[in-house]
């Protein structure tokens, strides 16, 4: 297990981001990390030996993120997982504004565009690292990532006048 | 990927925000850019969103980690887990060996000469013996693939002379990879070999045996759990690294459709 936790702590802070983007919890994040993490230890032998480690720690997240949002679904489950930070909006400071703005944005994305952003954006996967996560050809990866940017920026921009109106 | 001279396309817009345009075509998008400065300022746009999402994640990034995601504390953890499952596991073994040895005592009273291994017991030893072999094949874990699924399960029903049909364990997250025949006392055994999306592997393991009929039968060994059965003149094995309630669901419903 020693190879294995140097070669997954240094992970771990990446992990978390991409966790808590999904989430906005950081509790539920932390939670989603765990999973991950014993999954991973639990299916180490099985893991690919080819280098991806990140990408297949990100799918194992991914997976177990989706998995968790189904159930709750069904088990028709209405807990507000924002709500911790919903507060923390409503006391925000004004200078905070631009970069908590783009955070909400993402939120009403759907998952796989939230996640196409992130992934490469964020976590610099390469394109071939992000299909592998996704499940999907690289192809779709670019043109996900082009309709999300795309979606992101017309939201931004109405985002910005109805503020812009608000001030005046 | 693009050559030099292809017309401008979204997907070097997307690399080109994501840093990633190859070299040879820079100068072709950077003189469109110049021609169609609305799209000069659509790029930048993503690039200024694209930092922003840093900028908003940076502090989580840089927050010390919690003790809890400790590798060293999640597998201690495990390990205790482990260890009192290992305990009750033998704990039943030696139940199971008293209650043989008691069987066995009373059968050589009853049953001079008569000398059988108990089936499902080796059964369980040759599935697992093929999940331990052929579950850490990278290159060929399978002989014939999924792809040709009409021509594997023909081949597989004719080897161990029993129609059989693949499971579908799709709402368990398991994909059929494939199949391959293997050597049996009873002739020849399939088995069938299934992954996920965390490639955790399946297999279920069929071969013509003798025994009489018995319910579910669970074995472990390390992190691989078996489910075996004799049902109508065949044994049935379902081995994989999950934990006994996650398999049971799986070995039910493989049995659902076997016995159909």
């Amino acid at each position: 297990m020693d190879d294995a936790a140097a070669l997954l702590e240094p992970l771990i802070p990446a992990l978390r981001r991409y966790a808590y983007a999904l989430t906005r919890n950081h509790a539920a994040a932390d939670d989603l990390v765990q999973d991950t993490l014993e999954r991973a230890l639990s299916h180490w032998m099985l893991r690919r030996r080819d280098g991806a480690l990140r990408a297949w720690l990100f799918t194992i997240l991914r997976n177990t993120y989706i998995n968790s949002l189904r159930r709750a679904r069904r088990q028709g489950e209405h807990a507000p997982i924002n709500d911790e930070d919903a507060h923390a909006r409503d006391g925000a400071p004004d200078a905070a504004l631009g970069v908590r703005d783009v955070l909400a944005t993402l939120d009403q994305l759907p998952e796989d565009h939230k996640s196409v952003l992130l992934l490469v954006g964020v976590e610099e996967l390469s394109y071939e690292d992000a299909s592998r996560v996704l499940g999907v050809p690289v192809g779709t990866v670019m043109s996900r990532l082009s309709r999300a940017r795309q979606r992101l920026r017309a939201m931004l921009e109405t985002g910005r006048t109805t503020m812009l109106r608000r001030v005046k | 990927m693009t050559a030099p001279q292809m017309p401008i396309g979204e997907d070097d817009l997307t690399a080109l925000a994501d840093d990633r345009l190859p070299a040879e075509r820079r100068p072709v998008v950077a003189a469109y850019l110049a021609a169609h400065p609305d799209v000069a300022l659509r790029v930048e746009a993503d690039m200024a969103q694209r930092d922003a999402l840093r900028a908003s994640l940076a502090a989580k990034f840089n927050e010390p980690v919690p003790s809890r995601l400790r590798i060293a504390n999640i597998a201690a953890s495990r390990r205790a887990r482990l260890t009192t499952r290992l305990r009750l596991v033998a704990a039943s073994l030696l139940l199971l060996a008293i209650g043989a040895a008691g069987g066995w005592g009373l059968r050589a009273l009853s049953l001079p000469g008569a000398s059988e291994p108990p089936a499902a017991i080796s059964l369980a030893g040759a599935a697992f013996d093929a999940y331990r072999t052929f579950v850490v094949e990278v290159a060929h874990p399978v002989e014939v693939r999924a792809e040709n699924e009409a021509h594997l399960i023909g081949w597989l029903s004719k080897r161990i002379g029993k129609p059989l049909k693949a499971p579908d364990l799709g709402r368990f997250g398991f994909r059929l990879m494939g199949g391959r025949v293997l050597p049996a006392s009873s002739g020849a055994a399939a088995m069938l070999m299934y992954d996920n999306d965390l490639g955790a592997r399946l297999t279920v393991y069929i071969r013509a045996d003798k025994g009489a009929e018995t319910a579910f039968q669970f074995r472990r060994e390390g992190d691989v759990s078996t489910f075996m059965w004799l049902d109508r003149g065949f044994g049935f094995a379902i081995s994989a690294p999950l934990d006994r309630t996650r398999l049971l669901p799986i070995a039910e419903a493989v049995y659902k459709e076997t016995a159909a």
